[in-house]
């Protein structure tokens, strides 16, 4: 197990005070915190904070952090034998280290306070398993039809005597449809396992739904953009629509104009029960980048004998 | 072997959480909550009832406020207090996507 130099993340003495440590961390919080900070590599260094600060503001955590020794920052080590013990887990003569980190030895140490006989306030009573979390990353088309997926996590483990080891904890969980980028959801007794028959804790999952090249998604509702030539909108067509549920085919009214909005009812995000939201197709004008001779006379005749003037409120709106 | 599949299931306002599994959830204690309660961070669905019930949203609401005590070292006031601009931001942050969606 490598070292870590809780007082050197949060830049204080060894003998400092609760008073000092806290507010070391408090600084230190404020400038890398992950919802806040602009600085490079934030979130890991927010991670080593808030582990180290949540080791030494606890005094019987420091206590037994003091207990390890100082070693460099980095350095191989073992607790020693007897490290533990009094805290209610077992001793850690012949236990191996190499799966586990510093901070998975405090959360056994943290756990053994609730689970051994007589260790601390809550005995053998009913303990709930720690809940878990997890990021799941899915495809559009995923979160618009729901999906299964496999999640394989490593979860801390208590043995029967206190001591804490990392297992590999694998669900599967059946998203629903209409899951939305951001969504948080739980699954029921997945995270960890109670102890003294206290209820297993809950896999907790942060949804993040991969941007469609096509689809953008507002609610329930989605929009599409819908690119027309000049005359297809002056004339009004038929067109073959991309839908997530399939291609359909839009009526465009005669004289659809840009920006226009032309609602698919019911093509939308399907949530739990809920009435499905609407697809929307955004009405895009294109011209030809490049025009040959032949379409160019066909824009200049009907320049020509076209009354249309698109900027006539220009002339209103002016003279008053 | 292949694992049981579970249903993953979603945070609204038709299911109802009770206050023992906010408690458990969220990680703060009885007495914070009840602050949080008090100060108007979370709604119970009849503040006159013994225990509280809550729509299921709430729990993820109350994590948020569990996270944000341990990160910042914040009281229960602090909290309340920060979780309204946090509510503040999703709802401009939902207003902004739907504007982009619509633009293209």
């Amino acid at each position: 197990m490598k070292y870590k130099d809780y007082y050197g993340i949060l830049g204080v003495k060894r003998e400092a005070s609760a008073e000092d440590i806290k507010t070391a961390y408090r600084k230190l919080a404020r400038k890398y915190h992950p919802d806040v900070s602009k600085e490079k590599d934030a979130e890991e260094k927010f991670k080593e904070v808030s582990e180290a600060y949540e080791t030494l503001k606890d005094a019987e955590k420091r206590a037994a952090y003091d207990q390890l020794g100082t070693h460099r920052e980095g350095q191989e080590f073992r607790p020693p034998p007897d490290w533990g013990q009094q805290f209610g887990q077992g001793g850690m003569g012949g236990r191996h280290f190499e799966d586990i980190d510093l901070s998975d030895l405090f959360a056994g140490l943290a756990g053994a306070r609730g689970r051994a006989p007589g260790g601390g306030a809550r005995g053998n009573r009913p303990m709930a398993g720690s809940d878990y979390e997890a990021v799941v990353r899915i495809a559009f088309d995923q979160a618009f039809h729901g999906t299964e997926v496999d999640l394989e996590l490593s979860a801390l483990e208590w043995d029967p005597d206190g001591g804490v080891r990392r297992v590999p904890h694998r669900v599967r969980t059946r998203i629903p449809r209409g899951v939305a980028n951001g969504e948080k959801l739980r699954v029921p007794g997945k995270g960890g396992k109670g102890a003294n028959g206290g209820p297993d804790g809950d896999l907790y999952l942060d949804i993040e739904v991969a941007d469609h090249p096509l689809y953008r998604v507002s609610g329930n509702d989605l929009y599409v953009d819908l690119p027309l030539a000049p005359w297809e909108a002056v004339l009004g067509t038929s067109v073959d629509l991309p839908t997530p549920a399939g291609t359909v085919t839009l009526k465009v009214p005669a004289g659809t104009r840009a920006g226009q909005q032309l609602r698919l009812s019911g093509r939308g995000m399907t949530r739990g029960s809920a009435a499905a939201g609407h697809l929307y197709a955004l009405v895009r004008i294109e011209v030809p980048s490049v025009v040959d001779d032949t379409h160019k006379d066909l824009y200049k005749k009907l320049a020509e004998t076209s009354n249309f003037d698109p900027r006539a409120h220009f002339v209103k709106e002016t003279s008053r | 072997m292949i694992a049981p599949v579970q249903d993953a299931v979603r945070f609204d306002t038709v299911t109802e959480v009770t206050w023992t599994q906010i408690v458990n959830a969220s990680g703060l204690s009885e007495a914070e909550l009840t602050e949080l309660v008090q100060y108007g961070a979370l709604v119970p669905r009849d503040p006159s009832a013994a225990p509280l019930t809550f729509e299921s949203r709430w729990l993820i609401v109350a994590r948020t406020a569990s996270r944000l005590r341990r990160d910042f070292d914040l009281d229960a006031h602090g909290v309340s207090v920060v979780l309204s601009y946090v509510e503040r931001i999703e709802s401009l942050e939902k207003e902004l996507r739907t504007l982009r969606a619509q633009l293209g």
